[in-house]
């Protein structure tokens, strides 16, 4: 989140799409009853379905599962066309006024530079004219051609509410209220929120929906202020944590990149990271990339790591490709994976095409399954009937079960979408046998290093100059390893002036102490505070909130340096006075910022200045043009699900996403939508969480089965009743559950035809106290989002028929 | 947000209420206590409710209820009904509004209302198996409770049900256990969007006065708070978008109360029933006292003899 | 006891022993279900459930006992109902209703085995055991699953409502009817007799059936005893 959940209830205008937070996020969706109760703020959901969030909503519109670009480009047309921007925060910060350099084009849904064999693009032509003083050329009346602001106008015109309504099926008159409570907002006296989840990640072109969103955002100048932001909502009680820690297979903690194979030395690494500004003056805070990866290193090899050596660069691994979860199951099905250790991950359940993981898991030689529960992975080889129909003679792959504690029979921090990092206290000795997923991994480290030790073997120094120095090596507790990513100083830190500012041996206060020579360590940079000098910050608990904008600065910790609305800076005008006295929050007062929240901006500059407010992007604004950073494009544009019923209307020769990848085994197994003319989605249930609760039997109470859910329409034309047993099936696989059926769905006309959908509830599966099932991603595509590889679960192409005779 | 209740201390505290402070005891007659506790109310807010149903696990949880594991038989509801177990249930409606063209997704939690008046209690013939605290709140004291299911009958909203188990009557409880020591109802705390809120009936009556000016700002003309003044209003109240359509809410009767057959049926038919056999048994007694036993005579006798000497000899 | 002792009379057999043990099977279960219906029809009468073990088991054993009742009165109603026909004597003998609360027989026509206030007793218990068969039934099926298993039926709250009202007002009238019928038994002398040893005299006979009496003569159902 840009924001925080507390943050909500600031907001006038909340918009939930691609999400459903009162059902996924209901704790936190009490921002959002706050914010309508205390401030009139209105609720708009956009959604396949008409789901809880909807229904406490003041407005809702349907749309077909996997054309938001439309919807949402639909909406950047309509703020553009109208002038319903806010347009003084658009020029000063974001790049509108960023020239783009010749050579740049758009044709028929294709940018320039597009290379079909490789399903790639080069991405040269979509950067910025840089001038002759070494700086990016700008237009401050945005009437260059070139310009970003005119090629977003250029490029968003053919979305008009008519065009959206055809694609996306939503009825104009409820696509045009969106927009206008959207441009309510467009003047820095109001505010919008956008809530977000899966549902808009989990898509071919995820990644540009919420860059889309961003957009809107941007122009609307919703980013920065209290009660705006674009909020990612996370799946889990600290999904958020083990993102930033760098669990991403091309990523280091703290979203530092890990190096790849053309990076072989630490300085060919960090030269492609040098960050220069593309404005004088701006901050570009990124420059200090070089502070935060040494400290990495040294947190990671301790005393090992030395200038003479590169600080151990050598002994990080290299990446050819990105080994997301989607590939890791491709290699196996390929027989190239000898061993799988799934800690915490049912990919059985949690992965497309779960034909093929079954597959996969077959080929193992063996399979660890870390987990609290016994999962339906460390079970896939078990003859479950219909739910799990596999051979178990012909399966040879070893199962170990390690039971782990559950979060409450262990301590340690919780990082929540708000990017909040909480301590919690261990409430319960663990049951059984189980032990901390800290404890079983440290176990099997030291046992796989002494294996070397004593035996020798290939490249075996990354493991041998690992800094292991936790007080009991076979269970390092929590507080050591967040103390360790938070990093101290190794030697006496100096300011500029050559004062000293911690001592060796001291906690750094925040990561402006690192240092590139070795003299800090820390392992994950934008942590660094919360296990500072005077302790362990995240067990804070003071509820105050002096500002009574929901700030609570005192409680916990928020990453970065405890601060609770990122870009903050943007909440003030150019000259740093408030956009309004509704939204005021950070100013300057004439000699520093300041406001309730911790400034996302060095406290003493003063705003003549005219350093930008995103002080991490060398142009110091934000990006509505994103440059080469995103693999397919630097605008969004409306492509179809790759399996949808329907061409693309705007751009027929372009079906799919170009540059998402699909792997050669996969290419068969898309279904065509005359065979699949049933637009599929997939979604949790408030009742279950994911996989797990299926085992708890109060939830099992809550929700008991699978069920399918449809509208009346389509049951009408299946012969389909309320109850009844239905199956439903794709190219890939097939499941059976309980008709639900609903006005809360209904047929969509799309470019003409009438397109149904149905709605998959994901938490059932063949283990637990639910009936049995089949897991949902047996039907769902094996293809990814292009940037960040997430699977398409959103939007996908079914058939479906009751199921007559006995039901058991 | 509604202050949220303080959490009690660790020390064991005295509850606030109990024996003594009984208005209304079933089948026997109580000396109320002189002093009126101040009366609670449950307010849930329908326009907040998201339907997630941790009202019903934290009801589930708090009383230490086990519910089985059923199936879908192709709706939310989940159990399908109130059950000795399910004492609170989301209750969930599709309704097209005709003067909107909106779907609405009415979720209501269901339970029991605590009428001011209840019926339960009036049709309980168990002495003491049905209580009614000055606070308002109406509990069942299972010891006391013979498993007849009158206050079935009695109840105008369809809530107690029996358990097969122990055949006797269930039902929510307002938590008088937490209640009584501070807190409050454990739905109320588990609830993630302050639907439920609970404390002194007069400022959750002020509080729904709030919401329903938000809603009737947000086109609700018809807002408004569910406190039937048929059963003397109830200790759980509802904020409704429509409130003169209750019944939309999954059938949430409008303008219930005490059904005229139980009020028949426990009034006239008691008192009027007592009367009947009480002359009955009178009449017979004044006409023994007057008439004296009716004797066979020995002329009667003779005369048989007669009849039947004529016949045989 | 008296006319025993002087010398031997006439006495006439009025019930056969099954019938004997029939009908007290249905007495027996008859104040049984009084005794528990009431304690829980009235608080007043809370404390008879005391003679039960307490009204959870009065509760549970009132249908079972009435089942038992219904079963036993079947028999009753068999064996008894030709003889409770209406005959037009039965108009004469309820117009003459205060001659019969005054014990002046000479004025009452000549009746037959029963005379129209046992006739009445007899068909108003049929009538109210009817109807509280089929109301208990709904009474007694709330929460015991079996009840509805066994007959097939399931009932509305409201239908309870009104079982509820049919059942205690049906059983006001049951017990009243019940109360004449005790009191008439007791009032006319010579009449227990009849179900207990199975004969009246022939005197009971001449002054209260004499029709009844003059075909039992006939048939040569009456004899002398010692």
């Amino acid at each position: 989140m840009t924001n925080s959940w507390t943050d909500i209830k600031n907001a006038d205008v909340i918009w939930i799409m691609g999400g459903n937070a009162a059902e996924a996020h209901p704790c936190g969706f009490k921002w959002v009853t706050e914010a309508k109760h205390h401030r009139g703020a209105k609720l708009m959901v956009v959604d396949p379905r008409f789901t809880r969030s909807a229904a406490v909503a003041d407005h809702y519109a349907p749309i077909r599962a996997g054309s938001d670009i439309a919807f949402l480009s639909g909406v950047v047309n309509y703020l553009l066309t109208n002038n319903k921007i806010h347009t003084e925060y658009v020029r000063h910060y974001t790049n509108a006024s960023y020239l783009v350099r010749e050579g740049y084009a758009f044709n028929e849904g294709l940018f320039s530079g597009y290379d079909e064999d490789k399903r790639a693009y080069d991405r040269s032509t979509w950067e910025y004219e840089i001038g002759p003083d070494g700086y990016a050329v700008r237009d401050m009346t945005l009437q260059h051609p070139r310009c970003v602001f005119q090629l977003m106008k250029q490029h968003f015109a053919p979305y008009t509410p008519e065009v959206v309504s055809r694609i996306s099926g939503t009825p104009q008159d409820k696509f045009l209220r969106v927009c206008e409570w959207v441009a309510s907002t467009a003047n820095g006296e109001r505010s919008m929120t956008i809530m977000y989840a899966l549902g808009w990640t989990q898509h071919s072109h995820g990644a540009q929906n919420i860059r889309t969103a961003a957009m809107i955002q941007l122009l609307c100048g919703n980013i920065g202020i209290p009660g705006g932001g674009v909020n990612a909502l996370r799946g889990h009680s600290n999904v958020q944590g083990i993102t930033d820690v760098g669990t991403l297979t091309a990523a280091i903690p703290g979203y530092l990149a890990l190096p790849t194979e053309n990076e072989p030395t630490l300085e060919s690494h960090l030269a492609k990271r040098k960050f220069t500004p593309l404005q004088p003056n701006q901050t570009s805070y990124w420059q200090n990339y070089p502070k935060f990866f040494v400290s990495f290193l040294k947190s990671f090899y301790g005393n090992k790591a030395t200038p003479a050596n590169s600080f151990g660069y050598d002994w990080l691994p290299k990446l050819d490709v990105a080994y997301d979860c989607l590939r890791m199951f491709e290699t196996m099905f390929q027989g190239k994976t000898n061993g799988l250790i799934c800690q915490g991950f049912n990919p059985v359940m949690a992965i497309a095409h779960q034909k093929k993981s079954t597959a996969g898991l077959s080929k193992l030689k063996f399979l660890v399954s870390m987990d609290p529960i016994e999962t339906d992975t460390a079970r896939f080889w078990e003859n479950h009937g219909e739910a799990n129909d596999v051979d178990p003679s012909k399966i040879q792959t070893e199962v170990f079960m390690l039971p782990v504690t559950t979060f409450a029979e262990e301590e340690g921090s919780l990082t929540n979408s708000s990017r909040c990092i909480q301590w919690k206290w261990r409430a319960a000795d663990p049951s059984y046998e189980a032990k901390p997923d800290i404890a079983i991994l440290a176990d099997l480290f030291m046992r796989i290093r002494k294996l070397y030790e004593q035996e020798g073997g290939k490249g075996a120094e990354p493991l041998l100059n690992i800094a292991w120095d936790y007080a009991n090596p076979l269970e390092p507790t929590a507080d050591e390893l967040l103390k360790e990513l938070n990093g101290k100083a190794l030697a006496d830190i100096r300011d500029a002036e050559g004062n000293i500012i911690r001592r060796a041996g001291e906690q750094l206060a925040s990561f402006g102490e690192m240092r590139d020579d070795g003299s800090t360590d820390g392992s994950m940079w934008i942590y660094t505070g919360v296990y500072g000098p005077n302790g362990n910050n995240s067990q804070r608990r003071d509820n105050s909130d002096p500002s009574g904008l929901g700030v609570y600065p005192n409680w916990g910790f928020s990453w970065p340096a405890n601060r609770r609305i990122q870009y903050n800076r943007a909440s003030a005008d150019p000259q740093g006075r408030p956009w309004s006295e509704a939204k005021k929050y950070m100013y300057w007062d004439g000699s520093r910022w300041t406001g309730p929240d911790v400034p996302d901006y060095v406290p003493t500059i003063p705003p003549e200045r005219a350093t930008g407010p995103f002080i991490m992007n060398p142009e110091g604004v934000s990006r509505l043009w994103v440059r080469g950073l995103m693999a397919d494009g630097p605008f969004p544009v409306h492509y179809e699900p790759f399996e949808s019923p329907v061409e693309n209307p705007l751009f027929p020769k372009i079906k799919g996403n170009p540059a998402a990848r699909v792997f050669a085994t996969d290419l068969d197994v898309f279904g065509d939508p005359k065979e699949f003319p049933i637009v599929a989605t997939t979604y949790r249930l408030t009742e279950h969480f994911h996989y797990w609760t299926k085992m708890v039997h109060m939830n099992a109470v809550m929700q008991p089965e699978f069920f399918v859910e449809m509208s009346e329409e389509l049951a009408r034309e299946k012969g389909i009743k309320k109850g009844d047993m239905v199956r439903v099936w794709s190219n890939r696989g097939s499941v059976k559950g309980k008709a639900v059926v609903t006005k809360r769905l209904k047929p969509l006309t799309i470019n003409g035809k009438v397109v149904h959908s149905v709605g998959l509830p994901l938490n059932f599966g063949f283990i637990g106290e639910t009936k049995k099932v089949a897991p949902i991603n047996s039907l769902t595509p094996p293809v990814g989002d292009a940037n960040a590889q997430t699977p398409e679960f959103k939007a996908f192409l079914v058939d479906i028929e009751p199921v007559r005779g006995p039901v058991a | 947000m509604y202050p949220p209740i303080a959490n009690p201390t660790t020390e064991p505290t005295p509850p606030k209420f109990g024996e003594n402070d009984l208005i209304r005891r079933s089948a026997s007659t109580v000396t109320p206590p002189a002093q009126r506790q101040t009366e609670v109310a449950k307010l849930v807010d329908v326009s907040k409710c998201i339907g997630c149903k941790a009202c019903q696990t934290a009801c589930l949880e708090w009383n230490e209820l086990e519910e089985e594991v059923g199936v879908n038989v192709g709706v939310y509801d989940n159990p399908h009904d109130l059950t000795a177990n399910t004492w609170t249930l989301m209750r969930y409606t599709e309704w097209e509004n005709p003067e909107t063209n909106n779907l609405e997704w009415l979720i209501r939690k269901d339970g029991c209302m605590h009428c001011e008046d209840p019926g339960c209690l009036k049709a309980c013939p168990s002495p003491g198996a049905i209580v009614q605290y000055s606070n308002g709140i109406v509990d069942f004291i299972q010891e006391n409770c013979i498993g007849c299911g009158y206050c079935i009958k009695g109840c105008p909203f369809n809530i107690p049900r029996i358990s097969p188990v122990d055949n006797k009557a269930y039902k929510c409880t307002l938590c008088s256990d937490r209640v009584a020591v501070g807190q409050g109802p454990a739905c109320q705390k588990a609830c993630p969007t302050q639907a439920i809120v609970f404390g002194p009936k007069d400022e959750m009556k002020k509080w729904a006065d709030e919401r329903i000016k938000d809603l009737k700002s947000r086109g609700f003309e018809n807002a408004g708070l569910y406190d039937p003044p048929g059963v003397g209003g109830t200790h759980v109240m509802y904020v409704l978008q429509h409130a003169d359509k209750p019944e939309l809410y999954a059938g949430l009767p409008n303008n219930p109360k005490i059904s005229p057959v139980v009020e028949a049926w426990k009034g006239l038919s008691k008192y009027a029933g007592m009367a009947v056999l009480g002359l009955t048994a009178a009449a017979g007694f004044v006409h023994y006292i007057l008439q004296g036993p009716n004797r066979v005579t020995d002329e009667d006798e003779q005369n048989a003899d007669r009849l039947a000497g004529g016949n045989s000899q | 006891m008296s006319q025993a002792k002087t010398s031997a009379h006439l006495r006439v057999r009025r019930y056969s022993g099954s019938a004997r043990i029939n009908h007290w099977i249905v007495a027996i279960c008859f104040v049984l279900l009084m005794l528990s219906g009431l304690s829980l029809f009235h608080p007043s009468f809370y404390p008879l459930s005391a003679l039960f073990g307490g009204l959870q088991i009065a509760r549970e054993i009132h249908p079972w006992i009435g089942l038992v009742l219904v079963v036993a009165f079947l028999g009753l109603f068999i064996r008894f109902f030709p003889q409770n026909l209406p005959e037009t004597t039965d108009f004469v003998w309820l117009a003459r209703l205060r001659h019969v609360l005054t014990a002046n027989d000479k004025f009452l026509p000549e009746v037959g085995k029963y005379n129209a206030g046992q006739k009445f007793v007899f068909w108003s218990q049929f009538v109210l055991i009817g109807v509280m068969l089929v109301t208990g039934i709904g009474l007694w099926s709330e929460g015991r699953a079996y009840v509805e298993e066994l007959f097939g039926f399931t009932t509305t709250i409201e239908q309870q409502r009104w079982a509820a009202l049919l059942h205690s007002s049906a059983a006001v009238l049951a017990i009243s009817v019940w109360i004449v019928h005790v009191y008439a038994a007791i009032w006319v002398r010579g009449t227990i007799s009849g179900m207990t040893r199975g004969t009246v005299t022939g005197g009971w006979g001449w002054r209260h059936h004499r029709k009844w009496l003059r075909k039992e003569v006939e048939s040569g159902g009456a004899k002398k005893v010692a």
